[in-house]
C-alpha cells in the first residue's frame, strides 16, 4: 500500500463526484424505470382555503391508460398525520396533517385528489378532468390580522395562534432582566424588520419511486433524510420499520427544502401498497413552488437598549412566525433556532426573546438554509447600524466596543450557550484589508458631496451562527423528538480497499470527496482507494442526516473515531505479526513499524492478515471492520465579517453589488474548494434574499411566484465576483475542529447587503427599504413615498402570459 | 415536460405551411424557436391541437440586402441577428438589443420573428423593431401581405396576424452609420425587461438629423417616443437637448413613467457618442 505523500486534509481536490453528476451518469429518483410502473399526478388546490363540497371523478376515471383516481376520502382511513417532530412546547396547537385533503383545504397548492396511471402524460391529462366543487371560506394571510381570531385556519383549534416561545436571561439565570435594561438605558432603539417568505428553489424537483417487490417496501425520494424518513413512514403508516427501505440516490440540492416528511411520499407509499406495483411521482417546478414548504416568513420587532457611550445593555426580540397551514417535520422549531443568535457576537447583559408562531393560509413554511439563524443574523446586524446611526458612531467601531475579544473565550453568552472558540478582531480585520475599507469610505464621501446619481454604500455583517446539529441533550431539552448524534463505518476490505459508510446524506455538498480525505490521512491509504457508502437505509442503518451544518463536525468526527477503531485493532494485531509488544508499535503512512527496527508491515498486510484470519491474537474477532456514533457536547460557532460595497443608482433604484468581502472562520478546513463553493454559493441564497427572492401572494392567497420567471432566483451573471479568505480558530467541540460552513454565506450576507444600500442612501433621508431591495422599493423610497408592496410593475413573463400566446 | 396531446407537423415549404394551418383551424399553433411557446405548453396555458413547426423551412434563415432595406427571415436565431454584419452595419440597434435578449440558450433557438409575432410587451425586439419603422410580410391563403410595425403589434400577446398567417420576412429599412443603444433594465439577467429604451439617432455636423426611439414594456405593446423624436430634431447633440427631450417620453409620476424618461435619456446619451 502506497503512503500518501501530502496531507489530504487540507487539499484542495476536485470532487469525486462531480463527473458523474455533470455528466449524468448517475441516478437521479425521476431516472428511475421500473417494471409495470404506475405514475402519479396530483391534482392542487386552486384556492387556499375551502371545504369541498364535491368530487367527479367519473370522467377521469375512464380517460386513456387511469388505472385508479384517488381522493381524500380514499386515504382518510389510512393516511393518518405528517409528522411534526418539534412540539416546541406542552401546550403547542398542532392540527392533523393529512397528506391529502379530506373536506376542507387549507392552503393553494394543497393535494386534493390523484391520478395513477400508465404514463405520465395520461396522469397529467386526467388530471384536468376532475370536477372539484369548493365552498371558498375566508383567507388568512396576514399574521397579525391572524392573531385577531377573526377568520380561523383551523376552527377546530379556536385560534391561529400555534404556540409561544419565550426565553429570558433573568429567567434562565444568565443575564439580567432586560426590561429593567430598557427602563433606565440612555438610548433605546425599536424598529420592526420584515423577513419575506422565500422558496429554497433546489435545482432538482422532487420525485418519489415506491416499490413492492420482494416483500419489501422500497422508497427512492429526493430527500435529505433518508433515515428519518423511514422511520417516520413507518410510525406514519404503521408499516413495520424492518420492511422498509429508503434510498435517497444522488439528490440535486435541498437547502432545508428536502428536510421534510412530505404529502407526496407518503401516497406513493400508500397508492404502492394499494395497487401493489411500482408508483413514481415527479413534481414540476411550479408543482415544487406551491407545494413544498417554503422558508423565513417573520415580523421581527426589536428592541435593544445601549448606553450613551454605544456599550449595549438589553436586546429585546418579539417574533411573529408565520408557520403556513400545517406544522411540517420542523415548522415551528426554525424560528426557535433562531433564539440562541439574536445576540451574536455582542455582550448584551439581558435579553429576552418570545416567538408566537402564528398558522395562516399559505404553504407551511420550515427549515431554508440558516433556518432561524439568518433572520437572527439579520436583525441584530440591521440593529448595530441603527444604533451607531443613533449615536454618530461609525458602524465598525460600535460593533468592535460589543463584541468578545479573543481572550474572552469560551464565552458564556446571555442566550445560554458557551461560544468555545472565535477570534472576530482576526477576521474583522483580514475583511477591512482586502476590502479596501478606509479608501472605499473616501470614495464614498466625494460621491455624497459631489451629489454623484450613483450612490456608494457600505455594508458591515459581523456574524456568528450555530451549527453541528446537535447535542442529543439539548435537543431533548428543547423538545425536539430525535437526537442530534452521529454515525460512521469503515470497512476494511481484503485488497486494502476501503467503504465508508456515513449516516449523513449529501445532496451536492462533497461529502464523498471530504470523507475520503479524512479516511485516507487516518489510515494512510490512497485517496481513490476510499469509497463513500450514503443515503441507502440498507447499507446505512442509522444515521440523522443532513441538515444544519453538522454533517463534518458530527459525521466527520464518527468517521475519525471509527478509524481510530480500526487503528487501534491493527496495531494489536500487527505487534502480533511482528512479534513486539504493542507498545513499541509506531504507525505512519499507512504502516506499522517497530520502534527502533526496521519490521514494517503494512495496514495492507494488517487488514488481509485479520481477514484470512488465520492466526489472531486470542480471543480476536476475524476483520477489521468498525463503528462509531459521535453524539457533541456542543454546537460549532462560525465566524466572520463580510462587507459590501454597493452601487445604488438614485434615478432608477437599481442596486449593483460592487464588491463583496467575506473572511470566515469556519475552523479547521477540510478541503478549501469545497469551503469556497459553500460559501459563494450561500452568499448568493443570502444576496437573493436582499434584492431578487419574494413568494408573494395575491388576496385570495394563491401564490403569485410559482414559477422560475416570477421568482427571481439570481445567476452568477447577476453576482459579484466574490473576495473569499479565512481566519481559523478550531473548534474545541471535535477533533476535526471544524465548525460547519453550509449555511455561513446566506447567514451573514443578507444583512451586509441591505446595510450597504441603506448606508448608501440614509443621507437622502431614506432609513429602511423592505426586502427584497427592488428597484421600485428603492426609487419609491427615495421618493419620499410608502412602500409600493412587491407589486406587479416588474412584471413580464410567464405570469402574464395567457393561452393566446402567438407563434413563438 | 408534460404538455397536452397535440398533432406535431413539418411542413418543408411556405405554401404546405400555409395549407396546413387551415387545415387544421384556429385551435393549430406555428412553432418557431419554441422559447415561449413551450413553456406555455408546459404549464398548459395553452392546449394546441397541432403544432406546425416551421423549423424546416430554411428560406426563412439569415438576412439578406434588399436595397434600401434588410430582409430579416423570421426563423433567423437571435444568435445568427447578432453576427450578421448586414445588421452590424445597417441596423445596428437591432444587434444591441438581441445582444441583451435572455442567455446563449435561448438565443441559439429563439428567432427574430418568433418573438415579435408572440408580442409580449415585455418582449426586447418590438419596440426598435417599431421604432425602425420595419414591415412585416406575411403568407396566407391569399397570398402575401405586407403589414407595417405600427398595425402590426395590437395589444397584450396580440399581433395583426391571422390565425392561418405565418410571418416570414422582416424589412428594415437601412440605418447605415445611425448611433444606436439599447438601455435596458432588468432585475436579473433571465428576467424581462421592467422598462427599456431602444434609441436610434442620425448626427451630422454635430447636430440631430433624425432620431427613432421605442419604448419597451411601458404599455400593452411597444410604443414609439414620437414627442422625444420631434424634440430632437434640429437640436445640437447636447446633454441639454438630450435631456430636455428625454422628459417627453412619458408624463406620469409612476416608477414606470421615471423609467421612461431616465432610460429615455441615458439610451440617447450613449446612442448620440456611439
Amino acid at each position: 500500500m502506497t503512503a500518501t505523500a501530502e496531507p489530504e486534509i487540507g487539499k484542495a481536490r476536485l470532487r469525486k463526484e462531480d463527473a458523474r453528476l455533470i455528466t449524468g451518469q448517475t441516478t437521479w429518483t425521476d431516472n428511475l424505470q421500473l417494471h409495470g410502473m404506475l405514475h402519479m399526478a396530483v391534482l392542487r388546490s386552486p384556492v387556499a382555503h375551502a371545504r369541498i363540497t364535491g368530487i367527479d371523478v367519473s370522467r377521469a376515471t375512464s380517460m386513456p391508460g387511469v388505472a385508479v383516481v384517488l381522493t381524500g376520502e380514499d386515504f382518510a382511513a389510512e393516511q393518518g398525520s405528517l409528522p411534526c417532530a418539534w412540539p416546541i412546547t406542552e401546550d403547542m396547537k398542532s392540527p392533523p396533517a393529512p397528506a391529502m385533503a379530506v373536506a376542507q383545504v387549507n392552503f393553494a397548492g394543497e393535494a386534493v385528489a390523484l391520478v395513477i396511471a400508465d404514463s405520465a402524460y395520461h396522469a397529467a391529462d386526467a388530471l384536468e378532468a376532475i370536477d372539484i366543487d369548493y365552498d371558498e371560506l375566508p383567507v388568512v394571510l396576514d399574521m397579525e390580522e391572524a392573531l385577531r381570531d377573526n377568520d380561523l385556519v383551523h376552527p377546530d383549534l379556536g385560534t391561529n395562534k400555534c404556540a409561544t416561545w419565550i426565553f429570558d436571561s433573568a429567567e434562565a439565570g444568565v443575564g439580567t432582566n432586560v426590561e429593567d435594561e430598557i427602563a433606565s438605558a440612555e438610548v433605546v432603539i425599536e424598529r420592526t424588520f420584515k423577513q419575506q417568505r422565500l422558496i429554497p428553489a433546489f435545482m432538482e424537483p422532487r420525485s418519489v419511486v415506491v416499490d413492492t417487490t420482494a416483500g419489501m417496501f422500497t422508497v427512492w425520494s429526493a430527500t435529505q433524510i433518508p433515515h428519518i424518513l423511514r422511520w417516520m413512514l413507518s410510525a406514519v403508516t404503521g408499516i413495520s420499520e424492518h420492511k422498509l427501505r429508503v434510498i435517497a440516490p444522488d439528490v440535486g440540492g435541498g437547502f432545508g427544502g428536502k428536510l421534510q416528511v412530505t404529502p407526496e411520499e407518503l401516497l406513493c407509499l400508500l397508492v404502492a401498497r394499494r395497487m401493489g406495483r411500482p408508483v413514481k411521482w415527479t413534481e414540476s417546478r411550479t408543482e415544487s413552488m406551491l407545494s413544498a414548504h417554503h422558508g423565513r416568513d417573520q415580523v421581527q420587532k426589536i428592541t435593544l437598549s445601549a448606553r450613551r457611550d454605544g456599550t449595549v445593555t438589553g436586546l429585546k426580540v418579539e417574533l411573529l412566525a408565520d408557520m403556513g397551514a400545517y406544522l411540517r417535520l420542523v415548522t415551528p422549531g426554525v424560528p426557535i433556532l433562531g433564539a440562541f443568535m439574536f445576540n451574536s457576537i455582542y455582550k448584551f447583559a439581558a435579553y429576552r426573546f418570545v416567538c408566537t408562531n402564528v398558522f395562516t393560509n399559505k404553504v407551511p413554511t420550515d427549515a431554508y438554509r440558516g433556518a432561524g439563524r439568518p433572520e437572527a443574523t439579520f436583525a441584530i446586524e440591521r440593529m448595530m447600524d441603527e444604533l451607531a446611526v443613533e449615536l454618530g458612531v461609525e458602524p465598525m467601531k460600535i460593533r468592535e466596543m460589543n463584541w468578545i475579544r479573543h481572550e474572552e473565550f469560551p464565552f458564556d453568552t446571555v442566550a445560554g450557550l458557551t461560544y468555545d472558540s472565535g477570534n472576530y478582531e482576526a477576521a474583522t480585520a483580514r475583511a477591512m484589508e482586502l476590502f479596501g475599507y478606509e479608501e472605499m469610505r473616501e470614495e464614498q464621501a466625494r460621491r455624497r458631496s459631489s451629489g454623484d446619481v450613483v450612490q456608494l454604500g457600505i455594508g458591515i455583517s459581523t456574524y456568528t451562527e450555530m451549527c453541528g446539529l446537535a447535542p442529543s441533550r439539548v435537543l431533548g431539552a428543547l423538545r425536539y423528538a430525535a437526537g442530534g448524534w452521529e454515525t460512521a463505518s469503515i470497512r476494511m476490505l481484503p485488497t486494502g480497499k476501503v467503504e465508508v459508510i456515513t449516516g449523513t446524506s449529501p445532496h451536492g455538498q462533497g461529502h464523498e470527496t471530504v470523507w475520503s480525505q479524512i479516511v485516507a490521512d487516518k489510515l494512510g491509504v490512497p485517496f481513490d482507494d476510499v469509497e463513500v457508502l450514503h443515503g441507502d437505509t440498507a447499507t446505512s442503518h442509522k444515521g440523522m442526516d443532513s441538515y444544519g451544518s453538522r454533517s463534518l463536525a458530527v459525521g466527520g468526527t464518527a468517521l475519525v473515531y471509527a478509524a481510530d477503531k480500526v487503528l487501534a485493532k491493527a496495531r494489536t494485531l500487527a505487534a502480533h505479526m511482528m512479534e513486539c509488544d504493542e507498545v513499541d508499535v509506531e504507525f505512519a503512512s499507512g504502516s506499522f513499524s517497530v520502534r527502533g527496527t526496521s519490521t514494517v508491515r503494512s495496514l495492507g498486510d494488517v487488514v488481509l492478515a485479520a481477514h484470512v484470519a488465520h492466526d489472531l491474537p486470542e480471543g480476536m474477532e476475524p476483520g477489521m471492520d468498525a463503528d462509531a456514533t459521535f453524539d457533541p457536547d456542543n454546537f460549532s460557532f462560525p465566524h466572520g465579517t463580510h462587507l459590501c460595497a454597493t452601487e445604488v443608482d438614485t434615478e432608477t433604484g437599481m442596486v449593483r453589488i460592487s464588491r463583496y468581502v467575506a473572511v470566515d472562520d469556519v475552523g479547521t478546513v477540510m478541503n478549501p474548494l469545497i469551503v469556497d463553493g459553500q460559501v459563494h454559493g450561500g452568499l448568493a441564497q443570502g444576496i437573493a434574499q436582499a434584492l431578487y427572492e419574494e413568494a408573494t401572494h395575491d388576496e385570495m392567497g394563491t401564490l403569485t411566484s410559482a414559477t422560475l420567471a416570477d421568482y427571481l432566483v439570481p445567476c452568477a451573471a447577476d453576482l459579484p465576483a466574490f473576495l473569499t479568505d479565512r481566519t481559523t480558530t478550531p473548534a474545541t467541540s471535535n477533533p476535526l475542529g471544524a465548525k460547519g460552513v453550509g449555511e455561513a454565506g446566506t447567514i451573514a450576507s443578507t444583512p451586509a447587503v441591505v446595510n450597504s444600500v441603506l448606508d448608501a442612501l440614509r443621507h437622502l433621508g431614506v432609513r429602511d427599504i423592505e426586502m427584497p431591495m427592488s428597484p421600485e422599493r428603492v426609487w419609491t423610497a427615495l421618493q419620499g413615498r410608502p412602500d409600493p408592496g412587491s407589486g406587479d410593475v416588474t412584471a413580464g413573463g410567464l405570469g402574464s402570459i395567457d393561452a393566446q400566446g402567438g407563434q413563438s | 415536460m408534460i404538455p397536452a396531446e397535440f398533432k406535431y407537423m413539418f411542413p418543408s415549404t411556405v405554401d404546405e405551411a400555409v395549407r396546413m394551418l387551415a387545415e387544421e383551424g384556429e385551435d393549430a399553433k406555428v412553432i418557431a424557436g419554441g422559447q415561449s411557446l413551450v413553456p406555455v405548453l408546459r404549464m398548459r396555458l395553452a392546449a394546441p391541437t397541432a403544432l406546425i413547426d416551421i423549423g424546416g423551412l430554411t428560406e426563412l434563415t439569415g438576412v439578406r440586402d434588399d436595397g434600401d432595406s434588410l430582409l430579416i427571415g423570421a426563423m433567423t436565431t437571435h444568435y445568427e441577428v447578432q453576427r450578421d454584419h448586414l445588421v452590424q452595419d445597417h441596423a445596428l440597434l437591432l444587434r444591441l438589443v438581441t445582444d441583451t435578449i435572455a442567455d446563449p440558450q435561448i438565443r441559439h433557438r429563439g428567432t427574430f420573428g418568433g418573438s415579435l409575432c408572440h408580442a409580449d410587451p415585455a418582449g426586447d425586439l418590438l419596440a426598435p423593431v417599431l421604432a425602425l419603422d420595419a414591415v412585416m410580410i406575411i403568407a396566407g391563403p391569399s397570398g402575401r401581405r405586407e403589414v407595417p410595425a405600427a398595425e402590426f403589434f395590437v395589444d397584450y400577446f396580440t399581433t395583426a396576424l391571422a390565425p392561418d398567417e405565418i410571418l416570414l420576412d422582416v424589412r428594415v429599412p437601412k440605418y447605415t452609420g445611425w448611433g444606436a443603444h439599447y438601455e435596458k433594465l432588468n432585475r436579473v439577467a433571465q428576467a424581462w425587461s421592467i422598462v427599456a429604451v431602444a434609441a436610434a439617432v442620425q448626427v451630422r455636423d454635430g447636430a440631430i438629423s433624425a432620431a427613432r426611439v421605442g419604448l419597451t414594456n411601458v404599455g400593452s405593446g411597444p410604443l414609439r417616443a414620437t414627442e422625444v423624436e420631434a424634440a430632437l430634431v434640429g437640436q445640437q447633440a447636447s446633454a441639454e437637448a438630450i435631456s430636455e427631450a428625454a422628459l417627453r417620453a412619458s408624463s406620469g409620476d409612476g416608477y414606470k413613467d421615471n423609467l421612461a424618461r431616465v432610460l429615455t435619456g441615458r439610451a440617447l446619451t450613449a446612442a448620440v457618442a456611439g
